[in-house]
Protein backbone atom coordinates (compact mmCIF):
# COMPACT_ATOMS: atom_id res chain seq x y z
CA UNK A 1 0.00 0.00 0.00
CA UNK A 2 2.58 2.74 -0.86
CA UNK A 3 -0.42 4.66 -2.21
CA UNK A 4 -0.77 5.77 1.62
CA UNK A 5 2.52 7.45 1.61
CA UNK A 6 2.23 8.79 -2.11
CA UNK A 7 -1.25 10.29 -0.59
CA UNK A 8 0.58 11.94 2.28
CA UNK A 9 3.76 13.12 0.14
CA UNK A 10 1.14 14.98 -2.14
CA UNK A 11 -1.28 16.22 0.96
CA UNK A 12 2.58 17.61 2.22
CA UNK A 13 3.55 19.67 -1.06
CA UNK A 14 0.29 20.94 -1.64
CA UNK A 15 -0.22 21.98 2.20
CA UNK A 16 3.71 23.74 2.03
CA UNK A 17 2.78 25.54 -0.67
CA UNK A 18 -0.80 26.56 0.01
CA UNK A 19 0.22 28.21 3.15
CA UNK A 20 3.16 30.21 1.23
CA UNK A 21 0.14 31.56 -0.55
CA UNK A 22 -1.89 31.88 2.35
CA UNK A 23 -4.75 30.31 1.56
CA UNK A 24 -7.20 28.46 4.43
CA UNK A 25 -8.74 26.01 2.48
CA UNK A 26 -7.62 23.86 -0.26
CA UNK A 27 -10.77 22.76 -2.50
CA UNK A 28 -9.21 20.67 -5.43
CA UNK A 29 -6.18 18.68 -6.33
CA UNK A 30 -5.41 18.14 -10.02
CA UNK A 31 -2.24 15.14 -10.62
CA UNK A 32 -1.08 13.68 -13.56
CA UNK A 33 -0.68 9.68 -13.15
CA UNK A 34 0.96 7.62 -15.63
CA UNK A 35 -0.49 3.85 -17.09
CA UNK A 36 3.17 2.77 -16.19
CA UNK A 37 3.70 4.89 -12.88
CA UNK A 38 2.81 2.15 -10.43
CA UNK A 39 0.10 3.60 -8.88
CA UNK A 40 -3.40 1.86 -8.07
CA UNK A 41 -5.25 4.70 -8.79
CA UNK A 42 -8.83 3.87 -7.00
CA UNK A 43 -6.63 3.06 -3.88
CA UNK A 44 -4.87 6.36 -4.60
CA UNK A 45 -8.10 7.90 -3.70
CA UNK A 46 -8.84 6.62 -0.87
CA UNK A 47 -5.88 7.44 0.71
CA UNK A 48 -6.22 10.98 -0.21
CA UNK A 49 -9.42 11.43 1.27
CA UNK A 50 -7.80 9.69 4.62
CA UNK A 51 -4.84 11.76 4.13
CA UNK A 52 -6.52 14.90 3.84
CA UNK A 53 -8.28 14.47 7.62
CA UNK A 54 -6.92 17.60 9.97
CA UNK A 55 -5.10 19.59 7.25
CA UNK A 56 -6.95 22.54 5.44
CA UNK A 57 -7.06 20.21 2.04
CA UNK A 58 -9.33 18.36 4.31
CA UNK A 59 -12.89 17.80 1.70
CA UNK A 60 -10.44 18.26 -0.93
CA UNK A 61 -11.56 17.11 -4.74
CA UNK A 62 -8.87 15.32 -6.25
CA UNK A 63 -8.85 15.39 -9.91
CA UNK A 64 -6.43 12.98 -11.81
CA UNK A 65 -5.53 12.63 -15.46
CA UNK A 66 -4.28 9.29 -16.10
CA UNK A 67 -1.64 9.60 -18.65
CA UNK A 68 -1.23 6.86 -22.06
CA UNK A 69 1.74 5.06 -22.22
CA UNK A 70 3.81 6.13 -25.03
CA UNK A 71 7.11 4.40 -26.24
CA UNK A 72 10.02 5.36 -29.12
CA UNK A 73 11.37 2.10 -30.41
CA UNK A 74 14.70 2.25 -31.34
CA UNK A 75 15.04 -0.36 -33.62
CA UNK A 76 12.56 1.19 -36.54
CA UNK A 77 12.43 4.35 -34.96
CA UNK A 78 8.60 4.91 -34.78
CA UNK A 79 6.50 5.88 -31.84
CA UNK A 80 3.80 3.64 -30.15
CA UNK A 81 1.17 3.57 -27.61
CA UNK A 82 2.43 0.51 -25.00
CA UNK A 83 -0.78 -1.80 -24.03
CA UNK A 84 1.04 -3.18 -21.28
CA UNK A 85 5.01 -2.75 -19.78
CA UNK A 86 5.63 -5.76 -22.00
CA UNK A 87 4.59 -4.83 -25.20
CA UNK A 88 6.18 -5.35 -28.12
CA UNK A 89 6.47 -2.43 -30.83
CA UNK A 90 3.91 -2.70 -32.93
CA UNK A 91 5.53 -2.29 -36.05
CA UNK A 92 8.91 -4.02 -35.79
CA UNK A 93 7.82 -6.51 -32.77
CA UNK A 94 11.09 -5.33 -31.41
CA UNK A 95 11.37 -4.96 -27.26
CA UNK A 96 14.37 -2.56 -26.89
CA UNK A 97 12.17 1.30 -26.66
CA UNK A 98 12.22 4.27 -24.76
CA UNK A 99 9.23 4.80 -22.56
CA UNK A 100 8.11 8.36 -23.12
CA UNK A 101 5.36 9.37 -20.97
CA UNK A 102 3.58 6.80 -18.77
CA UNK A 103 6.00 7.07 -15.50
CA UNK A 104 4.35 10.62 -14.76
CA UNK A 105 3.55 10.82 -10.83
CA UNK A 106 3.21 14.76 -10.65
CA UNK A 107 1.28 17.57 -9.37
CA UNK A 108 -0.06 19.54 -11.88
CA UNK A 109 -2.09 22.16 -9.62
CA UNK A 110 -3.95 23.14 -6.62
CA UNK A 111 -7.16 25.39 -5.91
CA UNK A 112 -7.26 27.11 -2.83
CA UNK A 113 -9.38 29.95 -1.35
CA UNK B 1 0.58 12.12 10.16
CA UNK B 2 0.21 8.37 10.55
CA UNK B 3 1.69 6.70 7.15
CA UNK B 4 -1.32 3.76 7.91
CA UNK B 5 -4.33 5.03 8.06
CA UNK B 6 -3.97 8.66 7.60
CA UNK B 7 -5.14 9.58 11.21
CA UNK B 8 -3.69 12.59 12.84
CA UNK B 9 -1.39 10.59 15.35
CA UNK B 10 2.33 10.74 14.72
CA UNK B 11 3.53 7.83 12.80
CA UNK B 12 6.62 6.56 15.32
CA UNK B 13 6.10 3.14 13.95
CA UNK B 14 9.79 2.62 12.26
CA UNK B 15 12.22 1.65 14.43
CA UNK B 16 16.00 0.96 13.24
CA UNK B 17 18.40 -0.60 15.35
CA UNK B 18 21.31 -2.93 15.70
CA UNK B 19 21.12 -6.38 16.90
CA UNK B 20 21.17 -6.52 21.22
CA UNK B 21 20.11 -2.90 20.94
CA UNK B 22 16.31 -2.25 22.87
CA UNK B 23 13.40 -0.99 20.70
CA UNK B 24 10.96 1.13 22.26
CA UNK B 25 7.16 0.37 21.54
CA UNK B 26 4.95 3.04 20.11
CA UNK B 27 1.24 2.51 21.31
CA UNK B 28 -0.98 3.97 19.17
CA UNK B 29 -4.66 3.38 18.00
CA UNK B 30 -6.27 3.86 14.90
CA UNK B 31 -9.51 5.27 15.92
CA UNK B 32 -11.82 7.21 13.68
CA UNK B 33 -13.66 9.71 16.00
CA UNK B 34 -14.32 12.49 13.54
CA UNK B 35 -17.71 13.12 11.93
CA UNK B 36 -18.63 13.17 8.33
CA UNK B 37 -21.28 15.69 8.94
CA UNK B 38 -19.38 18.42 7.15
CA UNK B 39 -20.33 20.15 4.01
CA UNK B 40 -18.78 20.19 1.08
CA UNK B 41 -18.74 24.07 -0.49
CA UNK B 42 -17.21 24.13 -3.59
CA UNK B 43 -16.01 27.45 -4.04
CA UNK B 44 -14.19 28.55 -7.41
CA UNK B 45 -11.47 29.95 -5.28
CA UNK B 46 -7.68 30.74 -7.68
CA UNK B 47 -5.34 27.65 -8.75
CA UNK B 48 -1.97 27.38 -8.20
CA UNK B 49 -0.19 25.40 -10.88
CA UNK B 50 2.82 23.89 -9.17
CA UNK B 51 4.10 20.70 -11.87
CA UNK B 52 5.39 19.09 -8.83
CA UNK B 53 7.14 15.25 -8.68
CA UNK B 54 5.22 13.77 -6.19
CA UNK B 55 8.22 11.74 -4.83
CA UNK B 56 10.36 14.98 -5.35
CA UNK B 57 11.42 14.36 -1.27
CA UNK B 58 12.23 11.00 -1.58
CA UNK B 59 14.34 11.42 -4.41
CA UNK B 60 16.38 14.57 -2.74
CA UNK B 61 17.43 12.72 -0.33
CA UNK B 62 18.29 9.66 -2.71
CA UNK B 63 20.54 11.88 -4.16
CA UNK B 64 22.01 12.81 -0.90
CA UNK B 65 22.57 9.25 -0.10
CA UNK B 66 23.96 8.13 -3.53
CA UNK B 67 26.21 11.23 -3.09
CA UNK B 68 27.68 10.41 0.10
CA UNK B 69 27.74 6.72 -1.25
CA UNK B 70 30.05 7.87 -4.02
CA UNK B 71 32.27 10.12 -1.54
CA UNK B 72 33.26 6.98 0.29
CA UNK B 73 33.56 4.28 -2.87
CA UNK B 74 30.57 2.52 -1.41
CA UNK B 75 28.97 0.42 -3.77
CA UNK B 76 25.30 0.41 -2.71
CA UNK B 77 22.76 -2.60 -3.43
CA UNK B 78 19.20 -2.36 -2.88
CA UNK B 79 18.07 -6.11 -3.11
CA UNK B 80 14.49 -6.77 -3.51
CA UNK B 81 12.20 -9.87 -4.04
CA UNK B 82 8.73 -11.33 -2.48
CA UNK B 83 8.84 -12.53 0.89
CA UNK B 84 11.03 -15.93 0.95
CA UNK B 85 13.01 -15.91 -2.39
CA UNK B 86 16.86 -16.43 0.00
CA UNK B 87 17.60 -12.24 0.18
CA UNK B 88 19.00 -12.79 3.47
CA UNK B 89 20.74 -16.58 2.77
CA UNK B 90 22.25 -14.95 -0.44
CA UNK B 91 23.87 -12.08 1.92
CA UNK B 92 25.06 -14.71 4.72
CA UNK B 93 26.71 -17.09 2.27
CA UNK B 94 27.97 -13.88 0.40
CA UNK B 95 29.60 -12.19 2.83
CA UNK B 96 31.06 -15.28 4.44
CA UNK B 97 32.68 -15.37 0.89
CA UNK B 98 33.72 -12.18 -0.02
CA UNK B 99 34.54 -10.80 3.80
CA UNK B 100 38.12 -11.38 3.70
CA UNK B 101 38.36 -8.84 0.06
CA UNK B 102 35.99 -5.95 0.95
CA UNK B 103 33.90 -4.65 3.58
CA UNK B 104 30.40 -5.08 3.91
CA UNK B 105 27.26 -3.64 5.62
CA UNK B 106 23.83 -4.43 5.60
CA UNK B 107 20.25 -2.68 5.95
CA UNK B 108 17.57 -4.98 6.55
CA UNK B 109 14.27 -4.02 5.96
CA UNK B 110 11.38 -5.58 7.53
CA UNK B 111 7.59 -4.71 8.83
CA UNK B 112 8.76 -6.82 12.26
CA UNK B 113 11.69 -8.74 14.11
CA UNK B 114 15.05 -8.45 14.64
CA UNK B 115 15.63 -11.49 12.95
CA UNK B 116 16.88 -10.96 9.69
CA UNK B 117 19.68 -8.61 11.26
CA UNK B 118 20.92 -10.80 13.60
CA UNK B 119 21.55 -13.68 11.21
CA UNK B 120 23.67 -11.12 9.77
CA UNK B 121 25.24 -10.15 12.84
CA UNK B 122 26.54 -13.86 12.76
CA UNK B 123 28.53 -13.01 9.21
CA UNK B 124 30.53 -10.58 11.31
CA UNK B 125 29.23 -7.54 9.20
CA UNK B 126 27.85 -4.43 10.37
CA UNK B 127 23.99 -4.63 10.06
CA UNK B 128 20.78 -2.49 11.23
CA UNK B 129 17.49 -3.61 11.00
CA UNK B 130 14.84 -1.14 9.85
CA UNK B 131 11.02 -2.15 11.04
CA UNK B 132 8.77 -0.62 8.56
CA UNK B 133 6.15 -1.09 11.07
CA UNK B 134 3.44 -1.64 8.89
CA UNK B 135 5.13 0.14 6.07
CA UNK B 136 5.65 -2.23 2.61
CA UNK B 137 8.81 -0.64 1.98
CA UNK B 138 12.27 1.17 2.21
CA UNK B 139 12.50 4.99 1.56
CA UNK B 140 15.14 7.09 1.11
CA UNK B 141 15.49 9.11 5.00
CA UNK B 142 15.08 5.05 6.44
CA UNK B 143 18.83 4.05 4.56
CA UNK B 144 20.16 7.97 5.11
CA UNK B 145 19.89 6.95 9.02
CA UNK B 146 20.37 3.70 9.37
CA UNK B 147 23.48 4.65 6.75
CA UNK B 148 24.55 7.11 9.51
CA UNK B 149 23.84 4.46 12.37
CA UNK B 150 26.27 1.89 10.74
CA UNK B 151 28.68 4.26 10.49
CA UNK B 152 29.92 2.88 6.87
CA UNK B 153 33.83 2.61 6.52
CA UNK B 154 35.42 3.56 3.13
CA UNK B 155 36.00 1.43 -0.12
CA UNK B 156 33.19 -1.20 1.28
CA UNK B 157 29.33 -2.76 0.13
CA UNK B 158 26.52 -1.78 1.54
CA UNK B 159 23.73 -4.27 1.15
CA UNK B 160 20.42 -3.41 1.37
CA UNK B 161 17.60 -5.85 1.73
CA UNK B 162 14.11 -4.46 1.13
CA UNK B 163 10.75 -5.74 2.21
CA UNK B 164 10.10 -8.59 1.06
CA UNK B 165 7.31 -7.22 -1.74
CA UNK B 166 7.64 -6.99 -5.18
CA UNK B 167 5.37 -3.90 -6.07
CA UNK B 168 5.74 -0.89 -3.71
CA UNK B 169 9.63 -0.87 -3.52
CA UNK B 170 10.08 -0.28 -7.46
CA UNK B 171 9.12 3.25 -6.27
CA UNK B 172 11.13 4.17 -4.16
CA UNK B 173 15.09 5.32 -4.94
CA UNK B 174 17.16 4.91 -1.91
CA UNK B 175 20.16 6.07 -3.49
CA UNK B 176 21.67 2.46 -4.95
CA UNK B 177 23.96 1.83 -7.73
CA UNK B 178 21.72 -0.79 -8.39
CA UNK B 179 18.21 -2.44 -7.62
CA UNK B 180 19.05 -6.37 -8.04
CA UNK B 181 15.69 -8.58 -7.69
CA UNK B 182 15.55 -12.26 -6.83
CA UNK B 183 13.17 -14.82 -7.63
CA UNK B 184 13.63 -17.94 -6.69
CA UNK B 185 12.29 -21.21 -8.59
CA UNK B 186 9.58 -21.95 -6.27
CA UNK B 187 7.90 -19.22 -7.63
CA UNK B 188 6.03 -18.52 -10.96
CA UNK B 189 8.27 -18.09 -14.33
CA UNK B 190 5.93 -15.19 -15.11
CA UNK B 191 6.71 -13.06 -12.06
CA UNK B 192 8.58 -10.32 -14.12
CA UNK B 193 4.96 -10.04 -16.38
CA UNK B 194 2.89 -10.12 -13.05
CA UNK B 195 4.83 -7.27 -11.70
CA UNK B 196 6.88 -5.97 -14.52
CA UNK B 197 7.33 -2.26 -12.62
CA UNK B 198 9.96 -4.19 -10.90
CA UNK B 199 12.09 -6.08 -13.10
CA UNK B 200 12.12 -2.57 -15.49
CA UNK B 201 13.93 -0.69 -12.80
CA UNK B 202 16.22 -3.19 -11.86
CA UNK B 203 19.62 -3.89 -13.54
CA UNK B 204 20.61 -7.87 -12.09
CA UNK B 205 18.10 -10.60 -11.88
CA UNK B 206 19.34 -13.46 -9.61
CA UNK B 207 17.61 -16.46 -10.33
CA UNK B 208 17.90 -18.19 -6.95
CA UNK B 209 17.56 -22.16 -5.97
CA UNK B 210 18.40 -23.47 -8.53
CA UNK B 211 18.87 -26.82 -6.99
CA UNK B 212 15.31 -27.50 -6.45
CA UNK B 213 14.98 -26.86 -10.57
CA UNK B 214 14.43 -30.58 -11.16
CA UNK B 215 11.73 -30.77 -8.46
CA UNK B 216 9.79 -27.58 -9.83
CA UNK B 217 8.22 -26.34 -12.74
CA UNK B 218 9.97 -23.29 -13.27
CA UNK B 219 11.15 -23.03 -16.89
CA UNK B 220 14.15 -20.83 -16.58
CA UNK B 221 14.31 -19.54 -20.31
CA UNK B 222 11.07 -18.18 -20.65
CA UNK B 223 11.36 -16.34 -16.70
CA UNK B 224 14.47 -14.57 -18.79
CA UNK B 225 12.39 -13.96 -21.97
CA UNK B 226 9.58 -12.47 -19.87
CA UNK B 227 11.68 -10.22 -18.09
CA UNK B 228 13.41 -9.32 -21.11
CA UNK B 229 10.60 -8.33 -22.17
CA UNK B 230 9.97 -5.38 -20.12
CA UNK B 231 13.93 -4.46 -19.80
CA UNK B 232 15.78 -5.74 -22.34
CA UNK B 233 19.10 -4.85 -20.47
CA UNK B 234 18.38 -6.51 -17.59
CA UNK B 235 21.42 -9.25 -16.64
CA UNK B 236 20.99 -13.06 -15.10
CA UNK B 237 22.57 -14.82 -12.48
CA UNK B 238 21.26 -18.20 -11.60
CA UNK B 239 22.82 -19.95 -8.41
CA UNK B 240 21.56 -21.71 -5.49
CA UNK B 241 22.77 -20.23 -2.07
CA UNK B 242 22.12 -23.10 -0.49
CA UNK B 243 24.23 -25.51 -2.41
CA UNK B 244 26.73 -23.16 -3.73
CA UNK B 245 26.50 -23.66 -7.23
CA UNK B 246 26.71 -20.02 -9.43
CA UNK B 247 27.89 -18.02 -6.29
CA UNK B 248 31.45 -17.40 -7.96
CA UNK B 249 29.66 -15.84 -10.90
CA UNK B 250 27.64 -13.42 -8.49
CA UNK B 251 30.62 -12.57 -6.31
CA UNK B 252 32.85 -11.95 -8.97
CA UNK B 253 30.15 -9.72 -10.88
CA UNK B 254 30.34 -7.55 -7.10
CA UNK B 255 33.98 -7.84 -6.87
CA UNK B 256 34.45 -6.55 -10.27
CA UNK B 257 32.01 -3.89 -10.04
CA UNK B 258 33.30 -2.83 -6.54
CA UNK B 259 36.73 -2.53 -8.06
CA UNK B 260 35.51 -0.45 -11.20
CA UNK B 261 33.49 2.23 -8.97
Amino acid sequence: MHEMTIAMNIIDIVCQKANDENAHKINSVELEIGELSGIMIDSLEFCFEAACKNTIADGAELNIHKIKAEAFCKSCNNNFNMKSNFSPCPTCNNFDFEILKGKELSIKSFNID
Amino acid sequence: MCDTCGCGQPNKAVTIRKPGEKGHSHPHHHENNHDHNHSHDHSHGRTVVVETDILAKNNLIAERNRSYFEAKNIFALNLVSSPGSGKTTILEKTIAKIKNKVICAVVEGDQQTMNDAERIDATGAAVVQVNTGTGCHLDSEMINQASKKLDLQNDSILFIENVGNLVCPALFDLGEAHKIVIISVTEGDDKPHKYPTMFSVSDLCIINKTDLLPYVDFDVEKCKEYARQVNPRIEFIELSATKGEGMEEWTNWLLDKVQKS
